[in-house]
């Protein structure tokens, strides 16, 4: 069985597409921190910014809802930001009561509370274009170039050679217990249930553990000596650069509607 | 058969991007940067060429192994976060690198945690961990083996609260909640999520110990500075055992700490300014009220968990 819902990159030959890795990783960072600079209420920014996230899913030939839908995920955290609805100071708007306490939203507060839904979600979107666009084995590069520790690049690549490998034993284990009637249905107590997909876990320890070894052994076999070679296939081009000034000018524009008066 | 990568009750924990001020954001990311370099140092000299493929399939093991769970009341799930039980078998250093590949392939593959807010993220969910996970392990190592699970029980449990801890303190710095709120909700919450987390990483090394007795600890990084490790583990856990009930109760106090020490009232910090000085309209400060106010919370956010898993189920079970 493989994992499909793993795969987050959609296939496909726009100029976004075959954009260089680097200057669209940067991109994405100073896209995010742009975003996070925006102060409250800068709502023509913020559109600007949305619209920049719609505007690259278009060219990259994306559902336009494609990022949009996959940035809810981030919804559940906007939770716990309700709360600056209440103790922003500012103007109260009404007054609920709810048994012993009273509720005063106020309407900086309530500002305040869109404002960091909408720097999230506009980020969060950012990031899922770059994995749509962008196949990981290329990520990886760019974070090579960008000075990220040779040997943890390495590491993630591995990683995520092996995850598909271990998810697949997780799931055997998971459709074992199933099997064995303790999944679904509970018929003991949590404890006992605990126990178990502990046990699991410690098993699925010894078998990854003991699968390193195998993997090592044959590295050495093959000549590893330490080091993973890559070809370096990246260069960048005339459209890279053009697209790197169009991001510049794309994310002064939207900084300067909100810093002007 | 196959939900999402992870259940939602885990999103509680990795902070998306627009949550954290820069200013707090790329503190966190110097931190995490130092101490993650570190990490790929120590682990490059104790395991030198078997660093790789070890450390990566590692992080590819807690990765599945966070899928691992069991079921607990009304469609919510026990599981695993993996940082203690990491750093208990591939020592502090190892399981911080580990944890470290985990966070930023969640991130970068899934938008399931922010990049920019990835700095804290390491830091909360790799780091504190393993100081604590580890630091409280080595210490009850050679303990009689009843006392010993209590140990790494009551250590796996300490290190999720000690997330949930710091992630309050990191989103309150960046004027993106009311602490008074979210600090007792988020320790509540994590305090059931810690339960199902403690379970399984006792139960799991007890598996390990007895499939492979050799295995116990054995890529850990053998002996050297765990002294420093124990020591830095019980001190963090005091601090999060005395500051978590103090600052539920206290959150004004925690106010003027910070505003003592130069964090809140700076009039230039715009994030920080809006919220400095704030009153609470609805909340006393009596213990009653936060008890209070921890209830609604936990009750507030399992009622929203049940209704995203109920409906997550639903169109995988469709899909």
């Amino acid at each position: 069985m493989h994992v499909d819902p793993f795969d987050s990159y959609r296939a496909g030959n726009s100029l976004i597409h075959e954009l260089d890795p680097r200057p669209k990783l940067l991109f994405t960072l100073a896209f995010i921190i742009s975003t996070t600079l925006l102060p409250d209420g800068a709502w023509l920014s913020l559109a600007l910014a949305f619209m920049t996230v719609l505007g690259i899913s278009l060219i990259a030939r994306l559902p336009l809802g494609y990022a949009i839908k996959r940035s809810l995920l981030a919804l559940p955290f906007t939770l716990a930001a309700l709360t600056v609805i209440f103790v922003v100071p500012g103007q109260p708007l009404l007054t609920m009561s709810i048994g012993p306490w009273t509720l005063r939203p106020t309407d900086a507060g309530l500002i305040r509370f869109a404002s960091i839904v909408s720097r999230s979600l506009i980020s969060v979107q950012m990031a899922i274009l770059l994995t749509a666009t962008t196949p990981f084995p290329d990520l990886l590069h760019a974070m090579r170039h960008i000075h990220v520790p040779r040997s943890l690049v390495a590491i993630i690549s591995f990683m995520l050679r092996y995850l598909f490998v271990l998810v697949d034993e997780a799931l055997r284990l998971l459709r074992a217990r199933s099997a064995r009637s303790a999944g679904e249905r509970p018929t003991r107590g949590i404890l006992w249930q605990a126990q178990i997909a502990g046990h699991m876990a410690g098993q699925l320890f010894v078998r990854s553990f003991e699968r390193s070894d195998r993997i090592y052994d044959a590295m050495l076999a093959r000549g590893y000596t330490g080091y993973l070679y890559t070809l370096h296939t990246h260069i960048i081009q005339r459209r890279d650069w053009l697209a790197a000034a169009g991001a510049v000018i794309i994310l002064s524009v939207i900084q300067l509607a909100a810093h002007l008066p | 058969m196959f939900a999402s990568p992870r259940s939602p009750l885990m999103l509680a924990m990795h902070i998306p991007d627009g949550f954290l001020s820069l200013g707090v954001a790329l503190v966190f990311w110097a931190l995490a940067m130092v101490i993650v370099s570190i990490a790929t140092r120590r682990t490059q000299q104790d395991l030198a060429d078997r660093q790789i493929p070890l450390m990566g399939v590692m992080a590819a093991f807690i990765f599945a192994a966070q899928m691992l769970n069991f079921p607990v009341a009304g469609g919510t799930s026990g599981h695993l976060l993996g940082g203690a039980l990491a750093a208990m078998v591939l020592g502090p250093w190892g399981g911080i690198l580990v944890m470290t590949a985990v966070i930023a392939v969640q991130a970068l593959l899934f938008q399931d945690g922010g990049l920019l807010a990835m700095g804290a993220n390491i830091i909360n969910m790799g780091v504190v961990p393993a100081l604590i996970g580890y630091g409280l392990y080595r210490s009850v190592a050679a303990a009689p083996p009843k006392l010993r699970a209590v140990g790494i029980g009551a250590a796996a449990w300490l290190s999720v609260e000690a997330a949930a801890l710091l992630a309050s303190l990191q989103l309150w710095l960046s004027g993106t909640v009311a602490l008074a709120v979210v600090l007792p909700a988020m320790l509540g919450v994590h305090a059931l999520i810690g339960v199902g987390e403690a379970l399984i990483t006792v139960a799991a090394l007890a598996a390990i110990a007895r499939i492979r007795p050799d295995l116990s600890g054995v890529a850990a990084v053998r002996g050297r500075g765990s002294r420093a490790w124990v020591w830095g583990g019980m001190l963090m856990s005091l601090g999060v055992v005395l500051l978590s009930p103090w600052a539920s109760s206290h959150p004004d106090g925690l106010e003027r700490v910070a505003a003592d020490l130069g964090f809140l009232g700076n009039e230039q910090d715009a994030a920080l300014h809006g919220l400095s000085g704030y009153t609470l309209p609805y909340f006393s400060n009596s213990g009653v009220a936060t008890i209070g106010a921890g209830i609604i919370g936990i009750v507030v956010v399992a009622a929203v968990v049940s209704a995203f898993v109920f409906v997550l189920r639903r169109r995988y079970r469709t899909a």
